[in-house]
């Protein structure tokens, strides 16, 4: 039997504190900092030269400290000359985020509206160690590293964009997971006044926008969650203030906006699975062997592109992660578990 | 001014009007305004494109019924063409930007997509009536011109059905077409098509 002693700096969820009593604290620290020390943390200091022509976001203080303290470009592309930075103006100005529209410019011209500040993040299910958890709380215990992973998307067009955040596998070891948790299952927030997508009653997503990763994907060290990107916090269009990045999976697995992290026992059945079955399944590994049913995903356009420059190069089996994560599927039928 | 010339400056008019979307995009892509993908962009807005001639067009008999206005009658030939000259465009930003102008790789899509196909279909219609749009194959076909022509009505419901297999997550635009084309093909309904005269005279008497 294992015996487990708490340590101290073990978190009870009685010691979570009442959103309300940690809001009030919020405001009045805001407060403070807005009488001078703002001068200090949150001047004009770039986190990195390397984005200097990125345009400075509007971060909460705590979140830009963490972001100066960020481990800079901990994961970095093989091949540099290949694989370099997709512009800041591409990778922020057209997406898919469809909680705000099914363009890909909708998300960059609508996502304004999203209020990602005071947010919380329930983590529950087969978990000791559960509750609400502020941004900040779900933060501070770890390091931030800048992650520069190429983002294939199942339309099959790809970039190369860095993130900034820390290892899923860091938060979900301080949730305590118990012998049950097979399977963690992400939703996106929903609030149809905010979320201009979510008001349209031709919408063939059941609201939230749910995904899931087994167990051993989601402790895998290269499952990040951003919190930035580009060297600033992550605007709104891309999944702020908290966001999956699973770079070997299609782009739709890497959810956005998150609220709610689940520790489960059983497999959850992700939005595009259940909107379009024969298209999209749970695994969604990027694998140019098997077509998607409407277009090949043996190659990708990687952007921006021109008219008669498509970009296009071969997909990468497991999008260039195969090194890291193969044996994760050592057995599994790729082509029946698409 | 003699009518003719009225006719004609109409005629000019709708050819002008008809140019400019593709100018626009053309310029936005010319300007890099057109996002990280213009290839994209241009074959997602010349196929709305493609659609809105192709409504426009079949609205042209209804209006007619409705109004006896000569100048609906005489943009209908243009309007067709018009439509095929989008859905080639269509097509071709296709093989050019999205494919990269690979042949093999498009001979295969073409055979293995489901809504690749319908769209190919719809185009080939498309081709089949301009090509017998001139006054020459009219005399030559008689009788047989207007039943062949009546192809457009099915090639709208293969186009409709191009465009909803590519809808992924919200069908909002898509039922906006659809609704569109619903109601111009009603009014194609005999006792419709019958009632649209009297609801003129009705207008012209009050």
């Amino acid at each position: 039997m294992l015996i487990k002693i708490a340590k101290p700096s073990d978190l009870r969820e009685s010691d979570v504190t009442p959103e309300s009593i940690y809001l009030s604290r919020r405001r009045f620290m805001g407060g403070v900092a807005g009488l001078g020390a703002g001068l200090a943390i949150s001047g004009s200091v770039r986190a990195n030269a390397d984005y200097s022509d990125v345009p400075e976001g509007n971060a909460p203080a705590w979140l830009k400290e963490k972001i100066s303290a960020t481990e800079w470009k901990a994961v970095t592309p093989r091949d540099p000359e290949k694989d370099s930075l997709t512009p800041f103006d591409d990778a922020s100005g057209y997406n898919n985020f469809y909680e705000f529209g099914s363009g890909k410019t909708d998300p960059a011209r609508r996502a304004g509206s999203l209020k990602t500040e005071p947010w919380s993040v329930v983590v529950d299910g087969e978990v000791n160690n559960g509750g609400r958890f502020s941004l900040e709380d779900i933060a501070r215990p770890s390091q931030f590293e800048e992650r520069i992973y190429r983002l294939r998307c199942v339309e099959a067009w790809s970039m190369v964009i860095p993130w900034l955040g820390m290892p899923l596998a860091e938060v979900i070891k301080r949730a305590e997971p118990t012998s049950k948790a097979n399977y963690v299952r992400f939703e996106t927030l929903v609030d149809p006044e905010q979320m201009p997508g979510q008001r349209s009653s031709f919408s063939l997503i059941d609201w939230p926008y749910v995904e899931g990763l087994r167990m051993d994907e989601a402790m895998h060290p290269l499952t990040l969650l951003a919190m930035g990107m580009y060297g600033r916090e992550l605007p709104n269009q891309n999944g702020a203030p908290l966001r999956l990045v699973v770079p070997w999976k299609y782009g739709f697995k890497s959810i956005k906006s998150i609220v709610r992290i689940s520790l489960v026992e059983e497999q959850p059945v992700n939005s595009w699975q259940l909107i379009a079955p024969n298209e999209y399944g749970f695994y969604a590994n990027v694998n140019p062997q098997v077509d998607h049913p409407r277009w090949s995903q043996a190659t990708e356009r990687r952007l921006p592109n021109s008219l008669f420059r498509p970009n296009t190069m071969d997909t990468l089996m497991f999008n260039g992660y195969a090194d890291d994560v193969a044996e994760l599927y050592a057995g599994l039928d790729l082509r029946t578990n698409y | 001014m003699p009518a003719q010339r009225l006719w004609l400056l109409w005629r000019v008019g709708v050819f002008l009007a008809a140019l400019t979307p593709l100018l626009v995009w053309g310029w936005q892509v010319a300007v890099n305004a057109a996002g990280p993908e213009p290839g994209r962009y241009l074959l997602l807005n010349i196929g709305i494109g493609a659609l809105w001639m192709l409504l426009l067009t079949l609205s042209l008999t209804p209006l007619t019924k409705l109004t006896r206005w000569k100048g609906f009658a005489l943009i209908r030939r243009q309007l067709g063409l018009w439509t095929l000259a989008y859905a080639t465009l269509h097509m071709a930003s296709y093989a050019l930007f999205i494919l990269g102008l690979d042949w093999s790789l498009l001979a295969s899509e073409l055979v293995k997509r489901p809504y690749i196909i319908v769209g190919t279909l719809a185009l080939i219609g498309l081709a089949v009536l301009g090509a017998t749009s001139n006054r020459w194959a009219m005399r030559r076909l008689g009788k047989r011109w207007k039943p062949l022509h009546r192809l457009s009505y099915p090639i709208l419901g293969l186009v409709l059905l191009h465009f909803f297999w590519v809808v992924r997550a919200d069908l909002s635009e898509w039922v906006m077409y659809a609704v569109l084309a619903a109601l111009i093909m009603a009014t194609r309904l005999p006792p419709v098509a019958r009632s649209l005269p009297r609801l003129r005279y009705r207008f012209s008497r009050t």
